[in-house]
């Protein structure tokens, strides 16, 4: 006898629905499996045979063939274990096949007969859902996360025995409901730290404001314990509270990545991930035999903060350039290509020399030559990306005691929505939305100056030496600038202010 | 051979150096009469080995000596001898003064004061702006500025004194055809212009640690005043203050906050009865008495600012500031103080050091 039941495999950080098919016919016992497996899934026949035996149920001695269909795709992973099982039961008469329509199953049995958490359930859920499957069964742990998908009745089982019998309407239970309006305001109360607590700073502060609204990369240069990782940590607190599609897009990678775990049924924050400077490209970008989200794609819409920028393996740093400019890093693999979204802020952070203490003569021994080189490890190529530099200074007893009412998180929040606000609109016809994404050609339309900030410019571009490539990112900063300023023109404070942060000249280099 | 060629040959015997040549010009007169004493004649001198003794025997080969010595006129250096006229009268007064010098350009010219400005390679931001500031002040009032050609405070004292055209002498520790540290190649080039390099290693001569201390000697020796910038408790530069004490010259330090230690060595020197240097004309007073100090330039400064970039310019000192610290003096926020920073820096009276680091310019 035949029968089919449905589940899915994730490519990247969408499903891909597969068709899990049995036969049971007359032949020698064997339990044969096929359709490009894993060897995670080969093993699904051990785990599915014993599993079926002590959750009661008898397996006469038949032959029976599993494909799992299209059989094209590499299948990875056990989630399959549930629908294999469903898929057997059903051929041998214990389900009706009716009662599989529309259904989709994904969980990993153990030998007891429970079902076990897997990965990837919230980007499979969202694309059944596309496919038109009305109802989902998952592991119990998994039932909130794949809940978030409205729209999808998802129910939670711990042993393969509930599933049956809710299959065949043996017994009663709900879907698995969340309350999204109330995870959300929940969470955004929670949040525990807060840009008031950095004492000093300021200037450090404004750069982060301007960055933040514009999605500007940022470097910060400073001493040990000037506060840069604090600084840092708070970024996403100034960020604008996730929307749900964007908490959706988030929650699909980590999902991905089996870092979601029973509790968080969403990612409801922005994520600030900041890597060990030991870490290698594969870790960073994605990658591996099996294809993972790397640190960019858990940084997606959220901060990447690179700390001791000049300590990372400049391979590893280098990667980092194309998925800087594309928002989306492309994996190709064996198996196939692969592709997560990757549009996060950078932030690094770095100390001056290699003691960390340059200027201050008292603590730093470094040659001036030393202290080149140390800046020096940081590639051309990669700096041209970074659009804002500010260099922070010591914080000494003397800040730490003047207890300035310094800004909350909030505050600053209002005025990045604000300049976001206006460059969404700015930019609705436009493929991008942010003012550090606008190319050589848009500044032009975008950033236009008066005739004398023209002049001012220039003057400036003269005296500094600029070059080519700063000259477009201080116009990119300068309107941002003017976006926080509620301003249409670029005036000529934005531009002083802008060249105030331009990035680390050729001449720091130099001299 | 002329006398020069064997004063060039005397100097050049590799493990011959001063003692062995004081010692031999005493009991031969000239180098000539060195050139031809006999083995047995040079055996007696208790002072001179017998690989010595081999090594002189073996370098008398004049074709080789005047192809040497032609060639250093062929790459522009000079050969002077203590013997000759052109040779620094200052130098014929310290212990153990060199029997030959090479240099490029020119000498110091006699008859004109000349200061030694020295200190620290690592030195600080403030350090290399005061020494900027004080070389070209001194040099414009017609001081020669001479130092060492090192990294650091050398190097920026050259750099002041170029900046107004001024006269700089470098005394190297090396071969004079080679420029160390390598990164002052366009100092080393530009003084030749005005001033020159010196040096008493014949080309070639690699920058051997042990060479320095003895170099110092000839900055301390061709100078009227040694001023210190920067230095800590043990520094070379205290070596050539030492000397210029020996040879009786006027010792100037700059002072510094007590907890720097890059300034410990200058306050131990005040300690000890150096001059304390807190402006140009505590040195010029010294050396140039019509010196008057030109007071009409700042006021003018003034008038051409506005109110608030007095406030902002009044926080400035030669000491680079940041950013954070300029706003919490001045009590500005960040916003305006960057316009504001950048119109002073646009209008010349201000620069950034380095990022968000800035100081006045003098």
């Amino acid at each position: 006898m035949f029968s089919k039941a449905f589940s899915a495999a994730v490519s990247g950080i969408d499903g891909i629905i597969v068709s899990v098919e049995a036969d049971v016919s007359d032949g020698l016992p064997v339990f044969d499996l096929v359709g490009y497996l894993g060897s995670e899934v080969r093993e699904a026949r051990e785990r599915v045979r014993i599993s079926l035996k002590n959750s009661g149920f008898r397996l006469p001695p038949k032959r029976i063939t599993i494909n799992l269909s299209p059989a094209d795709i590499r299948k990875e992973g056990t989630a399959f274990d549930l629908p294999i099982a469903i898929s057997i039961l059903t051929a041998f008469g214990y389900i009706p096949q009716e009662n599989l329509e529309k259904t989709l199953f994904i969980g990993e049995v153990s030998l007891n007969g429970a079902i076990n958490k897997v990965n990837g359930v919230l980007p499979i859920v969202y694309s059944a859902l596309k496919q038109g499957f009305t109802r989902c069964i998952v592991p119990e742990c998994n039932a909130r996360e794949g809940a978030v998908v409205q729209g999808m009745e998802v129910y939670g089982f711990d042993t393969l025995q509930a599933v049956v019998q809710f299959l065949n309407n043996e017994s009663y239970k709900e879907p698995t409901y969340l309350n999204m309006e109330e995870l959300f305001k929940l969470e955004f109360n929670l949040e525990e730290i807060d840009f008031s607590d950095v004492t000093g700073q300021d200037a450090a502060k404004r750069a982060i404001e301007i960055a933040a609204s514009g999605m500007h990369n940022l470097l910060m240069v400073g001493p040990p314990g000037s506060g840069k990782t604090m600084l840092a940590k708070r970024i996403p607190t100034i960020m604008p509270e996730l929307s749900f599609e964007e908490s959706l897009e988030i929650s699909k990678i980590y999902s991905v990545s089996g870092l979601l775990n029973n509790k968080d049924s969403l990612i409801l924050k922005r994520p600030f991930r900041s890597p060990h400077h030991t870490i290698t490209s594969a870790a960073l970008t994605g990658g591996g035999r099996i294809p993972m989200p790397g640190e960019i794609s858990l940084a997606h819409l959220g901060v990447l903060f690179l700390d001791e920028f000049p300590e990372f393996n400049r391979n590893t740093i280098e990667i980092l350039r194309q998925p800087l400019e594309e928002n989306e890093v492309t994996i190709a693999r064996l198996q196939g290509t692969y592709r997560y979204p990757a549009d996060f802020m950078m932030v690094a952070a770095m100390n001056p020399c290699s003691c960390g203490h340059y200027p201050d003569r008292n603590k730093c021994n470094c040659s001036i030559n030393q202290v080149k080189r140390y800046l020096g490890k940081i590639s051309r190529p990669l700096l041209d990306r970074i659009d804002l530099c500010i260099e922070c200074l010591q914080v000494d007893y003397k800040d730490l005691e003047i207890r300035k009412r310094s800004e909350t998180s909030a505050d600053i929040r209002n005025r990045v929505m604000m300049a976001r606000d206006i460059q969404s609109s700015r930019y609705k016809n436009e493929s991008f939305y942010f003012n550090s994404q606008l190319t050589p050609k848009t500044i032009g339309e975008y950033c236009k100056l008066g005739k004398e900030e023209h002049k001012i410019l220039e003057v400036a571009f003269n005296k500094m030496n600029l070059s080519a490539r700063a000259y477009h990112r201080i116009l990119k900063v300068a309107r941002t600038i003017a976006d926080l300023d509620n301003s249409d023109n670029i005036l000529k404070k934005h531009l002083s202010e802008a060249i105030c942060y331009r990035s680390l000249d050729k001449k720091y280099w130099e001299e | 051979m002329t006398n020069k060629e064997y004063w060039y040959w005397l100097c050049n015997i590799d493990n011959i150096g001063l003692k062995k040549i004081q010692t031999l010009i005493d009991y031969f007169m000239t180098p000539e009469q060195v050139f031809y004493a006999k083995e047995d004649e040079l055996k007696q001198f208790s002072i001179l080995s017998e690989t010595d003794i081999g090594k002189i025997i073996i370098s008398k080969d004049s074709a080789k000596i005047q192809d040497a010595y032609a060639k250093l006129s062929e790459k522009g250096i000079y050969f002077v001898t203590i013997e000759d006229k052109e040779y620094p009268r200052k130098l014929l007064n310290i212990f153990q003064p060199p029997f030959a010098l090479y240099y490029k350009g020119s000498l110091p010219r006699e008859g004109e004061k000349s200061m030694a400005i020295i200190g620290a390679r690592n030195c600080s931001e403030y350090g290399k702006e005061v020494t900027k500031y004080l070389s070209s002040q001194l040099a414009r009032a017609g001081l020669q500025i001479i130092s060492g050609l090192a990294r650091g405070i050398d190097g920026y004292a050259h750099e002041g004194a170029l900046a107004v055209s001024g006269y700089t002498y470098a005394v190297e520790g090396c071969g004079i055809d080679i420029c160390y540290p390598k990164e002052n190649i366009s100092l080393y080039m530009d003084m030749q212009l005005k001033g020159g390099v010196i040096s008493e290693y014949a080309p070639g001569v690699y920058p051997n640690p042990g060479n320095f201390p003895m170099r110092n000697r000839i900055i301390s020796g061709l100078s009227d005043g040694i001023l210190v910038i920067e230095a800590k408790e043990k520094s070379g530069s205290l070596i050539t203050v030492d000397m210029g004490l020996e040879q009786g010259k006027n010792i100037y330090a700059l002072p510094g906050r007590s907890c720097d230690l890059l300034s410990r060595g200058c306050n131990n020197l005040i300690k000890m009865g150096a001059k304390l240097v807190s402006g140009v004309e505590d040195i010029l007073e010294d050396f140039a008495p019509k010196y008057e100090k030109n007071e009409n330039e700042l006021k003018n400064y003034d008038k051409l600012l506005e109110t608030e970039e007095k406030i902002v310019y009044a926080c400035l000192s030669l000491m680079p500031k940041h950013l954070n610290e300029i706003a919490f003096e001045a009590n500005m926020d960040i916003i305006k103080l960057s316009e504001i920073l950048f119109n002073l820096e646009l209008k010349n009276y201000i620069k950034q050091n380095r990022k968000n680091y800035y100081s006045y310019i003098t």
